[in-house]
């Protein structure tokens, strides 16, 4: 049987989902250079595979699930270079609400991180995430909702005195 | 103001610079198969498109950008990124001309949209002068084939480069304006620019 050709022009991909994967990036690498990084590694590999792309491919998913493994490669050159990245000195101070929100996210430990940002920015089914970064789906929706919940405090704290 | 952590925003500013460094980057690792840009001219918003050998599409915005750009997708290759860098000479030159300092482009040109007859039709145009016309017969025979003036008619009106190859310098025999597929006003701001 013949198969079909992707036909869909790249740039559509990029406009529709390049927010969606900037969010994932930095929810588990935080704002700057390594999440822009791993932004541009998903869209050039994406890019690459694009015309042999089946186009029954469910692009949004399918790009969450590059740049998850691109920010997981990152993540684990970190732990090799040794970079304490759990002791920078914006963790030493309670974020205040005002900070961006990404500020807050960087906050939160490593597997709550990933859980939200595959989940909430990515839209991953907690299933695949566990698959992803190597863990169980009960552990990962544990971390997305003890996440949810720091988040909601640091971020709204009237809310919760 | 209550701030949803399962949407945080992302500044359109940063997602722009990311776009503009994807394109750099697909330039330099030879994926960049079809870069876009739009323009504004006097007939109105334009589309630009060009492969790594050369320009292979102008289009107006009553074809539809979305469409030429699906098109290119599907005939040529869907590796299409919005990447302004390669069009700058285009758009430098196309500004020289509706400003009528230009009458004739010096660009390459990638002629992939077009084969057979069609084609030559349209790699003569560039042979019509600046501020002068030919019909459509006169087309035909300087092409040896008299008799294919509707071929060239339709040849005409699926020129993939209007304005560089000037499909618009070429009328009916009754010296009516035929058809044109920026739309006829389009076919008249040019020739009128161009003192006819």
């Amino acid at each position: 049987m013949e198969t079909m050709a992707n036909t869909l022009p790249f740039e559509r991909a990029v406009t529709e989902h390049g927010p969606r994967v900037l969010r994932v990036c930095r929810g588990i690498l935080g704002t700057g250079a390594d999440a822009d990084d791993a932004w541009s590694e998903t869209f050039l590999a994406a890019l690459r595979a694009w015309p042999d792309l089946d186009p029954e491919t469910h692009h949004e998913a399918w790009l969450v699930r590059v740049a998850s493994r691109k920010c997981i490669d990152i993540l684990r050159g970190r732990a090799r270079r040794a970079i304490p990245i759990d002791i920078l000195p914006e963790r030493d101070s309670p974020p205040t609400p005002n900070e961006s929100i990404w500020a807050h996210v960087a906050r939160l430990p490593e597997k709550q991180r990933l859980a939200i940002a595959h989940h909430y920015y990515g839209g991953l089914p907690h299933t695949e995430t566990a698959e992803l970064i190597g863990s169980t789906p009960a552990a990962v929706r544990r971390a997305a909702s003890d996440g949810l919940a720091a988040l909601r405090r640091s971020l709204n704290p009237e809310d919760f005195v | 103001m209550t701030t949803d952590p399962r949407t945080p925003p992302v500044d359109p500013e940063d997602l722009a610079a990311l776009h503009t460094r994807l394109a750099r980057a697909a330039d330099a690792n030879g994926l960049l198969e079809i870069a876009y840009r739009e323009i504004d001219s006097p007939v109105g918003p334009l589309l630009l498109a060009a492969t790594p050998r050369g320009v292979v599409r102008v289009a107006f915005a009553i074809e539809g950008f979305d469409a030429v750009l699906t098109d290119l997708a599907t005939r040529l290759s869907p590796r299409v990124l919005r990447a302004p860098n390669r069009l700058e000479a285009t758009a430098y030159e196309l500004d020289g001309y509706f400003s009528g300092r230009r009458t004739a482009f010096d660009l390459p040109l990638d002629h992939a949209l077009s084969s057979g007859f069609r084609a030559r039709v349209q790699g003569h145009l560039t042979a019509i002068p600046y501020g002068e016309t030919a019909t459509y017969a006169q087309v035909a025979a300087a092409l040896d084939n008299p008799k294919a003036i509707r071929a060239v008619g339709s040849a005409c009106a699926t020129n993939p480069l209007p304005i560089l190859q000037p499909c618009h310098r070429v009328l009916r025999s009754d010296g009516s304006l035929g058809g044109y597929l920026g739309g006829l006003p389009a076919k008249e701001i040019l020739l009128a620019l161009e003192g006819r």
